[in-house]
């Protein structure tokens, strides 16, 4: 700032003019500021340490342990290792074929979640008769717990007691079929939830576009893609971002439905089964770091693709 | 946009009963199933053909089941009454207040609410069995409540933007002290917020399926999910379907009842911080 000679004439003469009163409304100003800073750190400090000690804290131990040989079994053997469990754990076919099974499960629920969602979000939108009654029952596969609803398709596709399942076969002892069940559940569970959100983004499209397109002619497919998908993008994208980070996380439905047999483990059940099969908490932190950077590069990957409507990028923004 | 025919009418009427279907089939076959005596359990029927209350009367009369309930129903309580008084301070704080860090604060409970939890179970299981919080209530709350609390200021703060907060001022011109003027004007404004978040909080805590597993290892603080997946039947290799799917039921239906009593709220609840989030 380069300010001219008559303008700092001017402050300066502005500043004499200030009376004793001025001051001690602007100190009282600058306290009630220095108050409300006070207040507001007060208030979030207990939220804030409570989540640094059981987040960030484990993490960096979690670093540090997957660096050492600490095996449960063997504990006189710890000693620091430096990356010798990441070559272990990058090297072993079972972590690969379960981030494998994993990359499958996430891709292919978050898609069909984000297709079935929408058209369920269009449906509680627009429908003229009962909308309470199809939102209440939409929200049963959202609220229901998840190893009660994979008990369910469990039971449902075991031969001769569910219903679901072709007599003379088990499906859920099959690698092919066992992967569908798993993301049939996952979706199911799920569809609501996505719905939702991409509710909550319709309902901000305005009434008046949709009308002024069909005046112009645009049919309900030309509507829905150049009118709403556009305007609702922000909602799809937050939507797909917390599914696939969710999808990426799947332990409860595979851990009922399969128990991992037939290679069905996912990443998650590979690293429970090692903490409570194998008590290496060496190999097992290896496998939680790596976890947690793929989540990192996952949540990366959709906020530079999709840049400023990713969540987060405005949020500390908004009033 | 077009006339509302009695055509239309009917064919949403179909839409909306498929979606009921989708909804309420697998729901529906628990209870069947909890309902299937020995004989016909193993017919494959969607429908039991002679219902009974046996698997019931059973689980009610096991021990680890309805100790498992305590706990879920101890466990999810406190941690939901900590999870929302914490996360209302912190949500008052980041929709009403100036203070530094505040994008921070916001950003972080977003990345706790993308965290994968398995990342935390290898260490949270060494460091809870070093403080003796393994297999101890604490040890399955403070984790709860972690994970509820981005969930919590997210939805709170976002109904605490829509409060109009001048009211508290107008009531405090009017001669009511500053206790009265948040007593009788701003709680009563910001309680169904509160209490939407509460239900969306319990709701997440009474799901969790993975640190029940393995931050636990006898019936003393596993909660019913975790204990489901403990039920042995005759043999170890045989699920004891009958009683599973009671237990299953069982603990549906608070879950259910929520979502009748408070369709709107939750909807409300779910979208509010989605949008604004």
């Amino acid at each position: 700032m380069t300010a001219t000679p008559t303008s700092a004439a001017a402050e300066a003469a502005a500043e004499s003019m200030e009376d004793e009163t001025t001051q001690i409304a602007r100190q009282r100003f600058t306290e009630a500021k220095r108050a409300e800073r006070k207040l507001g750190l007060m208030l979030v400090a207990p939220a804030v340490v409570l989540m640094l000690a059981v987040t960030a804290y484990p993490v960096l131990y979690a670093m540090w342990l997957s660096l050492n040989r600490a095996d449960l079994r063997r504990p006189g053997e710890n000693k620091f290792i430096w990356f010798d469990n990441y070559v272990t754990v990058l090297s072993s076919p079972i972590w690969w074929t379960a981030f494998g099974v994993t990359a499958l499960i996430t891709v292919i629920s978050a898609a069909l979640e984000l297709v079935l969602g929408m058209v369920l979000a269009i449906v509680m939108h627009r429908t003229l008769v009962g909308r309470g009654l199809v939102r209440t029952s939409a929200l049963i596969p959202y609220a229901i717990v998840t190893v009660v609803a994979a008990f369910s398709w469990r039971f449902a596709w075991t031969e001769d007691l569910g219903w679901l399942a072709p007599s003379g076969s088990a499906p859920l002892t099959k690698f092919g079929s066992s992967i569908m069940i798993i993301i049939l559940a996952e979706v199911w569970k799920t569809v609501p939830f996505m719905a939702l959100l991409l509710m909550a983004g319709l309902a901000l499209v305005p009434e008046d576009l949709l009308k002024a397109a069909s005046m112009d002619g645009a049919s309900a497919w030309k509507r829905f893609w150049l009118v709403t998908v556009p305007l609702i993008k922000p909602a799809i994208l937050v939507a797909l971002l917390f599914r696939t980070l969710d999808a990426f996380r799947v332990f409860d439905n595979i851990f009922i439905l399969t128990s991992g047999a037939n290679e069905t483990s996912s990443v998650s059940m590979v690293t429970y089964s090692n903490l409570i099969r194998g008590l290496n908490l060496g190999i097992g932190s290896a496998m939680s770091v790596l976890i947690f950077i793929t989540t990192g590069i996952i949540a990366f990957l959709f906020i530079k693709l999709f840049g400023a409507a990713a969540p987060g990028s405005d949020a500390g923004g908004r009033r | 946009m077009q006339p509302v025919t009695t055509n239309r009418k009917l064919m949403w009427w179909g839409i909306n009963t498929i979606v009921l279907l989708y909804a309420f089939i697998p729901v529906f076959w628990l209870v069947s199933l909890s309902l299937k005596d020995d004989q016909t359990l193993n017919d494959g029927k969607y429908f039991p053909t002679s219902p009974t209350d046996d698997n019931y009367l059973s689980i009610f009369k096991n021990e680890d089941f309805v100790r498992a309930l305590i706990n879920s129903i101890g466990i999810c309580v406190i941690a939901t009454l900590v999870a929302i008084v914490l996360g209302t301070m912190a949500a008052y704080a980041i929709a009403r207040l100036q203070f530094p860090g505040k994008k921070a604060i916001v950003a972080m409970a977003l990345l706790v609410s993308m965290f994968p939890q398995i990342a935390l179970v290898t260490p949270l299981f060494k460091i809870e069995t070093a403080l003796g919080l393994f297999d101890t209530w604490p040890g399955l709350i403070i984790p709860y409540i972690t994970f509820a609390l981005p969930l919590a200021i997210y939805t709170l703060s976002a109904f605490f933007r829509e409060i109009p907060w001048d009211l508290e001022k107008a009531a405090k011109m009017d001669g009511a002290t500053p206790y009265q003027a948040f007593r009788q004007v701003i709680t009563p404004l910001a309680m169904p917020g509160v209490f939407t978040t509460a239900i969306l909080v319990f709701i997440a805590c009474w799901n969790d399926f993975l640190f029940a597993l393995s931050l636990t290892s006898t019936s003393q603080a596993r909660t019913v999910p975790a204990a489901m997946s403990y039920f042995t039947g005759a043999t170890t290799f045989e699920k004891p379907t009958g009683p599973i799917a009671a237990a299953a039921v069982v603990i549906t239906i608070p879950i259910v009842l929520f979502v009748l009593v408070f369709q709107r709220r939750i909807v409300a609840g779910l979208t509010s911080g989605a949008v604004k989030g």
